[in-house]
């Protein structure tokens, strides 16, 4: 059964966001996303990881399926994942200062981001091959981007909004969620 | 033990539930605590998994901090929390196989709770084994008790049950389906977060008196 | 440093590696115990089962034919779809000699909950459509069962029609296989052919 790319990537986008149906990467999604600017630059290295966590996780996964070691996933991928990110930091240090003033900040984040281990392993739940996977991973923080940005672009507003003492900070962010979260509902019909 | 010191490790223990609770007032580990909290028997089975890595890996990194060196030391505390998180699995999978079915993905994804992580940085690597062994009790039971009383509430108001009972508030629809009063949306993605934001509310106001 | 690491991960690969020999045995056998109940409960009385396993769609399909007395009880089939929302589902089919659908076991789903898992739960709409029909009796689109929307006749799920059709599409493949097993007939649309290895097993003791 061939699972279509096109169904792969509107369903890992819209209907089956990361963060608000999914409820991965969410200490980021309330840390970060105060500001849409900064929400950009988180997007666009999580992008960059979750990619790259694609190709080099599921050729592991074989050798470990190979080896009959599959339950190693856990502490392969996450040794993966932070080995990856550090390299990333090592290189575009050196490669691309701006790029790195840009991204770098968020680096470190990003090995306790739970969406980056998740999609790793979901990928390999789902029994997709390489280009699927990376598919996926790509789709999938394109979603995470998203749904940061639309956040961001709300929260920048309720700043000057005269909001309740015991709803300041992370409760009405969490309420806003909710409700960010019913509008992309809408989109389960899509798939 | 002289009796200041009993108070000392039983402060620990409080310290976890209320005055660092981990969901509430640090508001840390959010993706398990909206992801899992469908119903309050699932809150209370992905809280104890968790204990039970925090508990673990709390008493072996204080074990071992000495011999860590500095630089290496967050990996190698990954390595031990990505161990006790495998093995947690693997025990789940053996003994209660349909807990494990209904927590999916997010068991693995304990390795990444930054509630761990945290506490090996911020309190196990510092103080002795028996205090870190405290420090996971107390923070684990904090943890297990917001996620189950999360998830009572989505599953009071989103499917009309109480720990899988149900409390008879169905009606069958004309179509033969069988349907409840509850509006589900308690259940489902939006619900979590609504739920999550107004109980912190609801700390915030009680924590205050 | 790199030593303290290595030595570090050496001993924890040999933790998890020993709770995975210490574990392997029980969950193999939780394992075995779901689907002891399942066929349980999808079968009319029986005493042995023997199975066989299909590939239809590249998927493996596993028939168990139960038999009573040297007679043929019943089957069940171990069936599954890739169309879930939330990935893959599992069901075990049950049918008696003559195709009537006894009972459906849902084995593995990771649907949205209060949605997509009502598919599990005791006379839901999905299985009261065809409990104890037939199938070739239904309204058939293409030769295979349809939920409503695509023209069929089982109702759907509430708010869950992509659920519903991945349930309806692990049923067809169950009914391709049971109708394989039945008649010895290899199963028809699929890609790569049945390819059959028995796999004598000792199956559940019915009470």
């Amino acid at each position: 059964m061939e699972v279509s790319y096109f169904a792969i990537i509107i369903g890992a986008i819209f209907v089956n966001n990361v963060v608000l149906a999914q409820f991965l990467g969410i200490c980021p999604f309330l840390g970060v996303s105060s500001k849409v600017e900064t929400s950009l630059g988180m997007g666009a290295a999580v992008t960059f990881v979750m990619a790259l966590t694609a190709v080099v996780a599921w050729p592991l996964q074989q050798l470990l399926a190979l080896w009959h070691i599959e339950y190693m996933q856990t502490i392969v991928f996450i040794l993966v994942i932070a080995a990856l990110v550090q390299m990333v930091e090592i290189i575009l240090k050196k490669m691309s200062p701006s790029l790195y003033q840009a991204l770098g900040i968020f680096l470190p984040l990003i090995t306790t981001n739970c969406a980056v281990l998740g999609v790793a392993i979901l990928m390999i739940q789902k029994e997709f091959n390489l280009l699927q996977s990376v598919t996926y991973s790509v789709a999938t923080a394109l979603g995470f981007a998203l749904a940061l940005v639309l956040f961001a672009g709300i929260r920048e507003r309720l700043e000057f909004e005269d909001v309740p003492k015991a709803f300041r900070g992370v409760p009405v962010a969490l309420v806003t969620a909710g409700i960010l979260a019913m509008a992309f509902m809408g989109f389960s019909g899509l798939v | 033990m002289r009796k200041e010191d009993k108070m000392n490790k039983l402060n620990i223990i409080s310290s976890g539930i209320l005055k660092n609770n981990p969901t509430f007032v640090l508001v840390l580990g959010m993706c398990p605590t909206l992801g899992t909290t469908t119903s309050a028997a699932n809150g209370m089975g992905m809280g104890l998994a968790t204990m039970a890595v925090l508990i673990m890996s709390n008493i072996v990194i204080s074990l071992v901090k000495n011999i860590i060196p500095d630089k290496v030391r967050i990996p190698a505390f990954i390595v031990i929390i990505a161990s006790f998180v495998t093995i947690i699995e693997m025990l789940m999978k053996a003994y209660v196989p349909a807990l494990y079915a209904s927590l999916g993905v997010f068991i693995p994804l304990i390795v990444v709770n930054c509630i761990i992580l945290g506490r090996a940085e911020a309190f196990a690597s510092k103080n002795s084994a028996l205090d870190s062994m405290l420090d996971g009790v107390g923070i684990g039971l904090g943890f297990t008790l917001s996620l189950t009383v999360i998830g009572a509430v989505r599953e009071l108001l989103g499917s009309g049950a109480i720990f899988g009972h149900a409390l008879g508030l169905d009606y069958v629809s004309e179509a033969g389906d069988k349907l409840s009063y509850m509006p589900l949306t308690f259940v489902l993605a939006p619900g979590a977060f609504l739920v999550l934001g107004f109980l912190m509310v609801l700390f915030n106001k009680l924590a205050k008196k | 440093m790199v030593a303290v690491l290595l030595g570090i991960t050496l001993v924890a690969s040999a933790g998890v590696g020993a709770v995975y020999m210490i574990t392997k045995e029980p969950i193999a056998q939780a394992d075995a115990q779901a689907k002891v109940e399942a066929l349980t409960k999808v079968l009319p009385s029986f005493e042995t089962t023997t199975s066989d396993v299909l590939t239809i769609d590249d998927m493996p399909i596993t028939v168990y034919t139960a038999t009573n007395a040297g007679a043929v009880a019943g089957y069940a089939v171990e069936t599954m779809s890739k169309n879930g929302f939330g990935g893959a589902i599992s069901l075990m089919v049950g049918f008696t000699p003559e195709g009537e659908v006894v009972n459906v076991s849902v084995l593995k789903q990771a649907e949205t909950p209060g949605l997509g898992t009502k598919m599990a739960d005791e006379d839901n709409v999905l299985l009261a459509s065809i409990q104890g029909q037939r199938l070739e009796e239904k309204k058939l689109v293409d030769g295979r069962l349809a939920v409503k929307k695509d023209g069929g006749d089982v109702d759907a799920l509430t708010a869950a029609t992509i659920s519903s059709r991945a349930y309806v599409d692990a049923i067809n493949r169950a009914w391709m296989a049971y109708r394989s097993a039945a008649t010895g007939v290899a199963a028809t649309d699929t890609a790569s052919g049945a390819t059959q290895q028995n796999l004598n097993e000792e199956g559940g003791q019915n009470e």
